[in-house]
């Protein structure tokens, strides 16, 4: 689920901007796919890196340099799943581009100097035309974004998500404090994946320390992983079924969620697992006690999420709000490097559990969870599916356990001029962390990537020739995290 | 019909009966401090903390810092700093959120003219700037049918022009402040600002960043603070509650 990989900067192979266009072309046509690409300030260049997913090889570095004082073509060009990486090298280190489509800015950072007024909204031309702003405030209880769509009558042709309003400078933070305390900010990126964040962070930073993962760490943190996710799951079908109008779905979904994250806190203390995991090892493993615990709490959970789902997807009036509306294609999820749960209800096998398993998804496997209409209903669908498979998960990785204790490894020095890269998939999909050192094993980048930076695109075209009054159901359904992109 | 009837047999009752009383099992809450413990000259607390929430000699502990990370509690080598599994940590001020050895816990007197004008009906507006949605998630649970706060006839409203207090969670990025200050004149007087979170009270772990722009709250004295990352629901409702004046009551 964790996994990990650390290289020597000076090993990464290293190509120039058209070699890395033809090495990347290669590779995917071997059916590689891209998990990041990102930049950080050189001697008067760009360091770009790129982590590819390489079927039978694993993890992937390849780097380039660009000169910042020139113009480069775009990989968009060829690549549209790369538009975000390139709109992040424009505004956070000035890399120029010839060939890019759409170069605003995306988090507005103050130091850049960039006010979100200065940057006009896409434009649809047209007599009767007229657009409809929604946001940052909404009239729920969630994060702030801007919504402006560009409408003919209640039809949707275009909707641009402005975001930025949750920045906070997280990744200039995390180069603030030592690299082995940096877990409660962490924790705070994007604060409903507190879990799969924290694992891929301490997972990077031990491996800088030359530390092997641990097999019982390990199992503890997919099963806090696993926790997560089934708590998010019941969280967003509480939130599709009120958007809905399906009450028993809205409170039976939310107490099914009450249930399971005050399974978490019995095991850590914090309803979000908050202050569990440490670089050098979980602060706790599972007692008999707490086995017992879990066994029970999810047992009864199992129970109740079968009749609700019996009723719920059984229900009329549920199925016709939710069957084809807000369809994301296959076609189109692959092209714009839709990942996690959003890229799987639209037909993509993508799953870092069964793509990178590790010693607890090796000892115990689990089957990628697929559904290929890419609707509303196919959102829903995969997290009511996952939640038993992630249940039953925990179950069967526990099974033969009496208790799963942990031991903590002292943290030392972290290794010069290295990059780590640790992915783990969260609930919404792939969390990316790579922290590089310099020559005195000091941090000198640290680049942290929620999924939903890559998701997001992925709602505003599957909102296009929709109505306006279903946007709330297609929002919830892709459900991102609006501080995890803006960070 | 039948799913439906199955459904709700099988849900039962699921609401806190005694939001007052109530103590959630395992919670690492209110931090209890002995100082007798403290090594001379030691400060290993203060150095682990993430947000400089704890001082040594005086021990204090500012419940507006602490993100209940408990790494003060790994790093001290007497056991000086502890959790228990206590909720109710909100307060009327800044000060009275700093823990001082001799002193209680944090309480919260109930105010006449609040008690006055919304003791029996609260509209809250939630305005999140720059909260990371653990905040907002425990927010919602307020409402959610466990803990149910909408007995109490506390309500959220969709529009700042129905809502008697601005609930800020989050530690207001420069990118927001327009639009929390835009929404705080949206909303008709008599109204007041609570804050929920170590992010909304101090900045939390995000303090340090020059991204942030907190002047609302200088000009917008909250008029309760709700401490933790995030804080539990009932730390939120039992302090709505003190405030508005209202009895124990089920």
């Amino acid at each position: 689920m964790t996994a990990h990989l650390v290289m020597k900067t000076e090993d990464i192979p290293a190509f120039s901007v058209v070699d890395l266009a033809e090495q990347l072309k290669a590779r995917r046509a071997q059916g590689a796919r891209v998990l990041s690409l990102f930049g950080r300030k050189g001697e008067g260049e760009v360091v770009v890196t790129v982590v590819l997913l390489s079927p039978g090889v694993g993890l992937q570095l390849l780097r380039t340099t660009l000169d910042a004082s020139a113009k480069h073509r775009s990989l968009t060009a060829s690549f549209p799943e790369m538009h975000i990486f390139e709109r992040e090298l424009t505004e956070a280190l000035g890399v120029r581009f010839t060939d890019h489509p759409w170069l605003k800015p995306v988090r507005f950072p103050s130091w850049a100097g960039r006010r979100m007024e200065e940057h006009p909204f896409f434009k649809l031309e047209g007599k009767e035309v007229h657009e409809v702003g929604v946001g940052p405030v909404h009239a729920g209880v969630i994060e702030p974004g801007h919504f402006r769509f560009s409408c003919l009558g209640e039809l949707v042709h275009h909707l641009e998500i402005q975001l930025g309003y949750q920045h906070r400078g997280a990744e200039s933070l995390l180069l603030q404090r030592p690299p082995t305390s940096l877990a409660p900010l962490v924790e705070s990126l994007a604060g409903d994946t507190s879990v799969a964040h924290v694992a891929a962070y301490c997972r990077a930073v031990e491996a800088l320390a030359g530390i092997p993962p641990d097999d019982d760490a390990a199992l503890v943190t997919a099963v806090a992983n696993e926790l997560e996710r089934m708590a998010m799951h019941l969280a967003g079908l509480s939130g599709i079924a009120t958007d809905v109008g399906f009450l028993p779905g809205s409170s039976t979904y939310g107490r099914l969620r009450t249930a399971v994250i005050n399974l978490s806190m019995r095991l850590c203390g914090s309803r979000f697992s908050r202050g569990w995991f440490r670089p050098g090892g979980p602060r706790r493993g599972i007692s008999a006690e707490a086995l017992a615990d879990i066994r029970s709490t999810l047992t009864a959970v199992a129970h109740d999420f079968h009749t609700i789902h019996e009723h719920m997807f059984s229900a009329a009036s549920v199925r016709e709000r939710l069957v084809g509306t807000g369809i994301l294609t296959t076609a189109q999820a692959t092209e714009m490097g839709v990942v996690g749960m959003v890229g799987r209800a639209s037909g993509r096998a993508v799953d870092l559990r069964t793509e990178l398993p590790g010693a607890p998804f090796t000892r115990h496997p689990l089957p990628t969870t697929v559904e290929p209409a890419g609707d509303c209903w196919s959102r829903a669908m995969i997290r009511a599916r996952e939640l038993p498979a992630s249940l039953e998960w925990i179950l069967r990785a526990l099974k033969d356990r009496t208790e799963v204790p942990v031991r903590k490894v002292a943290m030392g020095a972290l290794a010069s001029s290295t990059l780590a890269v640790a992915v783990t998939e969260g609930w919404r999909g792939e969390v990316v962390h790579a922290l590089e050192t310099g020559p005195e094993g000091k941090l000198v980048h640290y680049r942290v990537q929620d999924p939903s930076l890559r998701n997001w695109f992925g709602l505003a075209l599957a909102v296009r020739n929709n109505d306006i009054y279903d946007f709330p159901i297609c929002n919830k359904s892709f459900d991102l995290s609006y501080c995890g992109h803006d960070l | 019909m039948f799913h439906a009837l199955k459904t709700r047999w099988e849900q039962g009752r699921q609401y806190v009966p005694d939001v007052r009383t109530a103590s959630p099992a395992g919670f690492r809450g209110l931090p209890i401090l002995d100082e007798k413990r403290c090594p001379p000259d030691c400060h290993a607390c203060t150095e682990s903390c993430p947000t400089q929430a704890i001082t040594a000699a005086p021990l204090t502990l500012d419940l507006g810092r602490c993100v209940f990370c408990a790494d003060c509690v790994d790093a001290c080598p007497q056991g000086a700093v502890d959790f228990s599994a206590g909720v109710r940590m909100a307060a009327r001020t800044r000060e009275d959120l700093v823990l001082k050895p001799g002193h209680a816990a944090p309480h919260v007197p109930e105010d006449d003219a609040i008690r006055k004008v919304f003791g029996r009906s609260l509209r809250l507006r939630s305005v999140s700037a720059g909260g990371c949605n653990g905040c907002e998630l425990e927010i919602n649970a307020m409402a959610n049918v466990n803990f149910d706060v909408g007995r109490y006839g506390i309500e959220f409203a969709a529009s700042p022009r129905h809502a008697d207090a601005l609930i800020l969670s989050g530690p207001i990025p420069r990118n927001m402040a327009r639009a929390l200050e835009l929404t705080w004149e949206g909303m008709p007087a008599p109204r007041f600002v609570i804050a929920a979170g170590a992010c909304a009270i101090s900045g939390g772990v995000f303090a340090p960043s020059g991204e942030l722009e907190r002047g609302f709250l200088g000009r917008n004295a909250p008029d309760l603070y709700l401490p933790g990352c995030p804080p539990h629901p009932l730390t939120m409702i039992n302090g709505i509650l003190d405030l508005l004046g209202r009895e124990k009551r089920s």
